[in-house]
């Protein structure tokens, strides 16, 4: 039985700087494993490597036993990792409920030409389709707002639009990057209990980068900390963050 | 031989007048961020002052010159206060395209009320016949030389102010981040106007030029060479300044010589096919920087 | 059935086009349109369809073209070749013009295709001048050739030829092709409007329509979410240039003369269509027509001031986009609750919360 998600020596060099260096991770299936670190220190980075934003100069990327190293982005995604943004990047001008029909977009098909012309397969699938989507934004307290525009929801909704979108792609490991920026500490708790349930529902695999240390501590089962683009300490949550080497490093 | 070296050097005169243009249109979309399809029509604007002051009121050529760089200098400053300003920050970057497209059409009908569809012409501002070579047998226009110094002299002035003034470092800084620049202290809205006075009165110094080498004055004489200077200037990488001049160089030289080589009729198909096969080649032209999206 | 929200918006435009030519058909039984307007009508659709086609980049895909034009003339000069070429085979007209449509639409949609493989890598204002460079290409081009064949078969030159014998010239340089059947009635072209409605509203509510949407929102996410954007972005410009090119036919059979003019054809027909849309509500089908409508009779209607009118069209232009799009005029609008002119949004299948 191999993990979910195994990286050997992934690197990257933006002209020079090394920003991302032998970094070496293991997610098994079913975790809740959180990426921390300094400002800077690379994790963004680390996500855009892992779906195919950026080549890694060197290093492999397994998920389960499939090599994706170099896959491009819509590969990687239908293979099984799904994202969020730091910035959001909702499909602001589309309503919430066709921003989860995006995310569905490889899971229900049916060619171009039955959409135009009408045939029964569209009415069908896209009945399917929206069935699909409103039990995804139910989870997310979101099916009262399924006709507005993305844009026009209040911030801690589009950070749970985000994550509905991203899990309607059907993937087996789901990356989020900073879900509680921005949020309010009510906002954050209501947050840590979504992604716990999102994985105990959907038997889902997480890995989130966060700089809010109660929700790290609070949810992740394990860590790794980055540091200028390596990692400094990694393994369960407890060890991790009474490592004197981060403490040093990050929690200052 | 020759016919070939007449023709080039036809071409390096043509390239010139596309340079000009260029070098306003470059600098206005690099702090404006937009494709002012008016251009072209300040430059038939300009010719039209040129035409009064020297054939109706008689005026001096060189004299006629400074008050169209003037007249279109303040049309510059105008249309960018009453038609552009008001759009900055509009949801939709169409907006300021449309509404330049509006000016354009505004300018043409104001002069077609004006003057009337009939050509006008003038005597080249050029008065000097210009040089023979090789026996006579190689024959340069005064003004195909004129044109050639002037593009070269306002290149090097304008490149001048840009490095060495305040106001020049200015626009660099505005066409580089408008935020940062207000943050700096610099007046972005002053800033915006000097560069369309500056393209403006270019502009007019262009239409003088072009009319005397194509004395065939209508109310859409600028909207081609306004395009083609466009073309000129993203070809050598818009927003660079000797991008502008190499790329409206090139533009004249190659129009010229299909002209003569292989189809009147051909030659702006020609043109046009070069800036897609160099876009093709480096989407950001000949000297211009390649920016990615961050992530 | 139960029809959506957007279903039925979509089934209005249909009918407000419906509507339109009954009481077109009306006014004219009742003898008051002139010979002038009814003129008008055939234009006013094909503009109209060019103007829903070109919406789909501009509005739906979230990329500039002014390149439309180009295509309205491939569609034109094929058909027209066909309808010349088969004239006096003894087709029927019907059949003939059904075949002149269907190669204008397939001609276009195939130089869309490969004009689309090499610029979508493009963005913004590079596709702009590139797809506006395209069309130019394809207008000097068709200007310049002459086609024509006689006893030795067929001949292309790029300067006239002479025929040997029993021969016709096709295309004849810049005096383009004479003798086109003039097929296109205002029947006809309202029938091919509400198809090509039909054919993009449909595509924008569909599975392909959202993710084309997806792309122009947010080109990153889309990617993520595993969408292929080259593939829909291919899709859209086909598409929209396949359109563009029906409407290129009903123009080539409208009058039996057809040059491939700046006029007609150049960059300035681009800029007027995307005039219309931009007007009309970027990504909304029906402001489209509405604005094509109105921008299209408006000159006509000023025609009594003569020199005047494309002047006032002008102002009036730049007035409408200051007070749709100003920031200040939109913050104005909204402290009074006044509506924009024409629709200034996409309305799209979303209510507006704020």
């Amino acid at each position: 039985m191999c993990a979910m998600l195994s990286v050997n020596n992934l690197s990257i060099s933006f002209g020079g700087l090394r920003a991302v260096d032998d970094f070496n991770i293991e997610i098994e299936k079913g975790e809740l494993y959180g990426l921390i670190g300094p400002n800077g220190a690379g994790k963004t980075t680390v996500f855009n490597l892992l779906t195919g934003v950026y080549r890694p100069d060197e290093g492999r990327i397994f998920l389960e036993d499939r090599n994706i190293t170099g896959l491009d982005t819509v590969e990687i995604n239908k293979a099984g990792i799904a994202r969020t943004f730091q910035n959001i990047r909702l499909f602001k001008d589309l309503s919430v409920l066709d921003n989860v029909k995006i995310g569905l977009h490889n899971i229900f098909t049916y060619p171009t030409i039955s959409g135009i012309l009408r045939l029964s397969s569209y009415f069908r699938i896209e009945k399917e389709m929206d069935e699909r989507a409103l039990e995804l934004l139910k989870v997310f307290d979101l099916e009262k707002e399924k006709d507005s525009f993305a844009k026009n929801l209040p911030y801690g909704k589009q950070r749970k639009l985000e994550i509905a979108r991203a899990l309607a792609t059907g993937p087996k490991l789901l990356l989020l990057d900073e879900p509680a920026a921005g949020m309010n500490p009510n906002e954050t708790g209501e947050l840590m209990d979504t992604i716990r349930f999102v994985r105990d529902e959907f038997d889902m695999t997480i890995l989130l980068i966060e700089h809010d240390m109660k929700l790290v501590s609070g949810i992740c089962e394990k860590l790794s900390v980055l540091n200028f683009g390596s990692v400094l300490s990694r393994g369960k949550t407890s060890e991790v963050l009474n490592d004197p080497e981060v403490i040093a490093a990050y929690l200052g | 031989m020759l016919n070939f070296l007449t023709y080039f050097v036809n071409g390096i005169s043509l390239g010139s007048i596309y340079a000009i243009i260029a070098l306003g249109y470059t600098m206005v979309y690099g702090i404006a961020k937009m494709l002012n399809f008016a251009h072209g029509d300040v430059i038939m604007i300009g010719s039209y002052i040129i035409y009064t002051s020297m054939v109706t009121w008689g005026l001096d050529p060189l004299l006629s010159i400074v008050i169209a760089a003037a007249g279109c200098t303040v049309l510059g400053i105008v249309t960018e206060k009453v038609a552009y300003k008001p759009l900055r920050g509009a949801a939709s970057s169409l907006a300021v395209l449309i509404t330049a497209i509006g000016v354009s059409y505004l300018l043409q009908n104001l002069a077609l009320l004006i003057f009337t569809a009939n050509p006008k012409s003038f005597s080249s501002v050029v008065s000097w016949d210009g040089i023979s070579l090789a026996g006579g047998e190689l024959k340069i226009q005064g003004v195909t030389i004129i044109t050639i110094i002037t593009s070269l002299i306002v290149l090097l002035a304008l490149q001048t102010f840009i490095k060495k003034t305040k106001q020049g470092q200015a626009m660099v800084a505005v066409s580089e981040d408008k935020g940062a620049a207000a943050l700096m202290g610099i007046n972005v809205n002053k800033t915006i106007s000097l560069t369309f006075a500056i393209g403006s009165g270019l502009a007019a110094i262009a239409g003088a030029l072009l009319c005397s080498a194509y004395p065939n004055l209508t109310p859409y004489t600028g909207a081609m060479p306004g395009i083609k200077a466009f073309v000129a200037a993203v070809l050598g990488g818009i927003g660079s300044i000797p991008g502008a001049m190499i790329g409206g160089l090139l533009l004249g030289i190659i129009e010229s010589l299909s002209k003569r080589y292989i189809s009147t009729q051909l030659s702006d198909a020609i043109v046009f096919s070069i800036l897609i096969i160099v876009l093709l080649v480096r989407p950001t032209g000949l000297l211009g920087k390649k920016v990615q999206e961050k992530v | 059935m139960k029809f959506t929200k957007q279903t039925k918006r979509d089934l209005y435009t249909c009918v407000m086009v419906i509507l339109f030519y009954v009481v077109i058909q009306v006014l004219d039984k009742a003898g008051v349109l002139s010979f002038h307007i009814k003129g008008l009508l055939v234009p006013l659709c094909y503009y109209s369809i060019a103007a829903v086609a070109l919406n789909l980049v501009v509005g739906i895909l979230g990329d500039l073209s002014l390149g439309h034009a180009g295509f309205m003339c491939v569609g034109a000069f094929s058909a027209s070749l066909f309808s010349v070429a088969v004239k006096e085979s003894g087709m029927p007209a019907g059949l003939r013009f059904l075949t002149a449509l269907i190669i204008g639409t397939l001609m276009a949609a195939l130089f869309g295709f490969l004009i689309g493989i090499p610029v979508l890598r493009l963005n913004g204002d590079y596709l702009a001048i590139v797809t506006l460079a395209f069309g130019e290409i394809i207008k000097n081009f068709l200007a310049a050739v002459y086609l024509g064949y006689d006893e030795e078969g067929l001949h292309v030159a790029f300067k006239s030829f002479q025929l040997k014998g029993e021969g016709k010239m096709l295309i004849n340089g810049a005096m383009g092709i004479q003798g086109t059947p003039t097929d296109s009635t205002f029947t006809i072209s309202i029938v091919i409007l509400l198809l090509a409605l039909f054919a993009i509203q449909n595509l924008v509510n569909s599975r392909a329509g959202r993710a084309i949407m997806a792309i122009r929102d947010n080109r990153i996410a889309a990617e993520a979410v595993g969408i292929n954007i080259t593939k829909y972005k291919m899709l859209a410009f086909t598409v929209s240039a396949a359109i563009a090119g029906t409407a290129g036919v009903l123009f080539s059979h409208n009058t039996s003369t057809l040059t491939a003019s700046s006029t007609y054809f150049g960059y300035n027909v681009s800029i007027l269509i995307l005039v219309y849309v931009v007007l009309g509500g970027i990504g909304n089908i029906r402001g489209s027509i509405i604005a094509t409508a109105i921008l299209y009779i408006l000159p006509e209607l000023l025609r009594g001031l003569n020199s005047y009118r494309m002047l006032i069209y002008s102002i009036v232009l730049i007035v409408i986009m200051l007070i749709n799009w100003a920031p200040a005029a939109i913050a104005f609008r909204e402290r009074y609750g006044i509506r924009a002119f024409i629709g200034r949004k996409r309305e799209n299948s979303g209510k507006e919360v704020s």
